[in-house]
């Protein structure tokens, strides 16, 4: 890419002004960004590049968030040792779910994992886990210090932390969706028949992207699961996946930059419309949603990367 | 023994709802191809709605069929507005407003008339009947709900109103060229299943109480009803509601207890969709490439 100094440059912005100038309620806030970033990503590569609609990312992002919460609180394994750990986890789930959803298209796959983030919360309530999961009380896990003797807040360490591993999923997706493997995923999307009579197997592209999704949500739920300190099963109802969906079509299925939009959307539209009514966040929601929907299918990422290439002057593609 | 008639028995009363709400997402994917994921909320809000018309001073009857009519009229409404421009949008897009519908539904009843759990009303009598076997309102709702589901079948099969919805729903193209007006029928398919809805959501309400995400549930089990019977089958939408009210009720208390109720919903709807997708009565889609 010809402007890739440019991003990096806006990394580094991004990481520097931020810990340097924001309070901690303010960059806990951006670390959620962060956060819900990474797990709209996920979301990105099976519901944008491959065409597998998931209503049920809610439930990785649970399995993510407990598996670092499980072991921290159980076993004292350092936070940082846990992404990887809870990384591999949520793949194995997300290849499980994704055997079945092989069969599935369209509204089934849709319905099939709306059944599953509805039911999560149950699941991570009941009594044979409880003696891990801390049942419907949840778990409480302490913030991580910065290390090194830096001297940073813990939401500043967290802050740096949460952008050094959001970053590498980033590059790793923005490498993954352009190379061989990304153009196999889209050729599905667009054509399943025709990608596999060109040789591609459906099956394995198809559940491996959604173990990839999988783990893309799953590190966000660690992440996430990090910087609140917290999880508990109500955390984790229906409502986060359709959260992690708005997200998604808000920014754009397709595009990894819009999942940032994304991101800052359902981070800060919420707090904005809670000062409307308690329930206006839901109802700002649908219109919003309803509404790009009709105007901007593309998503708000498909729109600003038009206009980035009308500045560039790069072809469109 | 006894136990298991009494668990049979409510698992029967529960079913007749989830074959409601079933027959409900049916009518909408026959005519549309899509599945109402608003469906459960658009259920409630119609609940809340006969909840304000009683606590307007109306009698439970004209309370109840007056948010019919309501219903009836939005569920037309939502249709002719929000679902028209997307009937040749991708998937993507249409589970997209599907998902936009429950969130605004969900929560304006929150919003309109708050959050805290509400009694509702039943009109049947609130005694054991047949040694105790059946409250008066399981039999009552069960019967509500088979006089719908038979009044839905008559409709269906004797009236001209019902062959021409049937014929728009089945091959719109013939349909339009022997006079048929598509777009009307579709809409009226719309209302039909937001009329069922209320009734529904009228009739659970006493059982699990009134709050803006009473449906959730219900709707999980409903889909699984409709996929267990076959997506695309009336029929087979009521008997899968049924079945999946008592296997719910036999698996609540014998099998899993009631903390995994919906994980059984779950468990039925991956086991139909990987073994039988067409389900029991449903019909095999084939395509051509």
């Amino acid at each position: 890419m010809r402007n890739s100094w440019l991003v990096a440059a806006f990394v580094a912005f991004a990481t520097i002004y931020p810990t340097a100038v924001f309070s901690d309620y303010h960059l806990f806030q951006a670390t959620m960004v962060l956060v819900y970033g990474v797990a709209i990503l996920g979301m990105a590569i099976l519901v944008g590049f491959n065409g597998q609609i998931s209503l049920g990312h809610g439930a990785f992002y649970a399995i993510g968030a407990y598996t670092t919460a499980i072991l921290m609180a159980s076993w004292n394994v350092p936070y940082w040792v846990t992404i990887p750990i809870s990384a591999v986890v949520c793949a194995g789930f997300g290849f499980l779910i994704g055997l079945p959803a092989l069969r599935l298209a369209g509204h089934y796959l849709a319905l099939t994992t709306f059944a599953l983030a509805v039911a999560i919360p149950q699941i991570l309530k009941h009594r044979w886990f409880e003696d891990w999961t801390g049942g419907v009380q949840g778990l409480v896990i302490d913030k991580p210090d910065a290390p090194f003797g830096l001297k940073l807040s813990s939401d500043q360490w967290l802050y740096l932390f949460t952008m050094f591993v959001a970053v590498l999923m980033y590059l790793f997706a923005w490498n993954l969706t352009r190379g061989r493997i990304g153009r196999a995923m889209r050729a599905i999307r667009d054509q399943a028949t025709a990608a596999e009579a060109m040789g591609i197997n459906l099956a394995m592209v198809k559940t491996r992207t959604f173990a990839v999704s999988a783990m893309y949500t799953g590190v966000a739920g660690s992440l996430g699961a990090i910087a609140v300190a917290f999880v508990a099963p109500d955390s984790f109802s229906v409502f986060l996946s359709i959260t992690l969906f708005v997200g998604l079509c808000a920014g754009g299925a397709a595009s990894i930059g819009g999942t940032l939009v994304g991101a800052v959307f359902i981070e800060f539209v919420p707090n904005l419309a809670d000062k409307v009514s308690k329930a206006a966040p839901g109802a700002v929601y649908g219109v919003i949603l309803i509404a790009m929907l009709f105007l901007m299918p593309v998503g708000a990422g498909g729109f600003l990367a038009g206009i980035w290439r009308k500045i560039v002057g790069q072809r469109a593609g | 023994m006894e136990g298991l008639i009494h668990q049979i028995i409510s698992g029967i009363a529960t079913g007749g709802i989830y074959a409601s709400v079933a027959l409900a997402l049916v009518m909408i994917y026959q005519a549309t191809h899509h599945i109402n994921f608003a469906q459960g909320e658009m259920a409630t809000f119609s609940t809340y709605i006969t909840l304000l018309f009683i606590n307007m001073g109306m009698p439970y009857w004209v309370a109840f069929f007056a948010a019919v009519a309501v219903s009836f009229a939005a569920g037309v409404a939502i249709e002719r507005i929000l679902i028209r421009p997307m009937a040749n949008a991708p998937v993507l897009s249409a589970v997209g407003v599907f998902v936009g519908l429950l969130l605004i539904v969900n929560s304006l009843s929150g919003w309109f008339f708050d959050f805290t759990i509400k009694q509702f009303p039943t009109p049947f009598p609130d005694k054991p009947l047949f040694g105790g076997f059946i409250s008066g309102h399981q039999l009552g709702s069960t019967g509500v709900t088979v006089a719908v589901l038979v009044a839905v079948y008559l409709f269906f099969r004797h009236t001209s109103l019902g062959l021409a919805m049937r014929a728009a729903a089945l091959n719109p193209v013939s349909s339009r060229l022997v006079g048929v007006r598509v777009g009307w029928m579709l809409a009226l398919g719309w209302g039909l299943a937001a009329a069922i809805g209320s009734v529904a959501g009228c009739m659970v309400a006493p059982i699990v109480f009134l709050d803006p995400n009473m449906m959730a549930g219900i709707l999980l089990y409903a889909f699984a009803g409709a996929l267990l019977g076959g997506i695309d089958s009336p029929l087979g939408a009521v008997l899968g509601g049924f079945a999946v009210g008592i296997i719910e009720n036999l698996g609540g208390a014998y099998l899993v207890g009631t903390e995994l109720k919906l994980t059984l919903a779950l468990v039925i709807i991956v086991t139909v969709l990987t073994i039988k997708p067409s389900g029991l009565l449903g019909r095999t889609v084939l395509s051509r490439v």
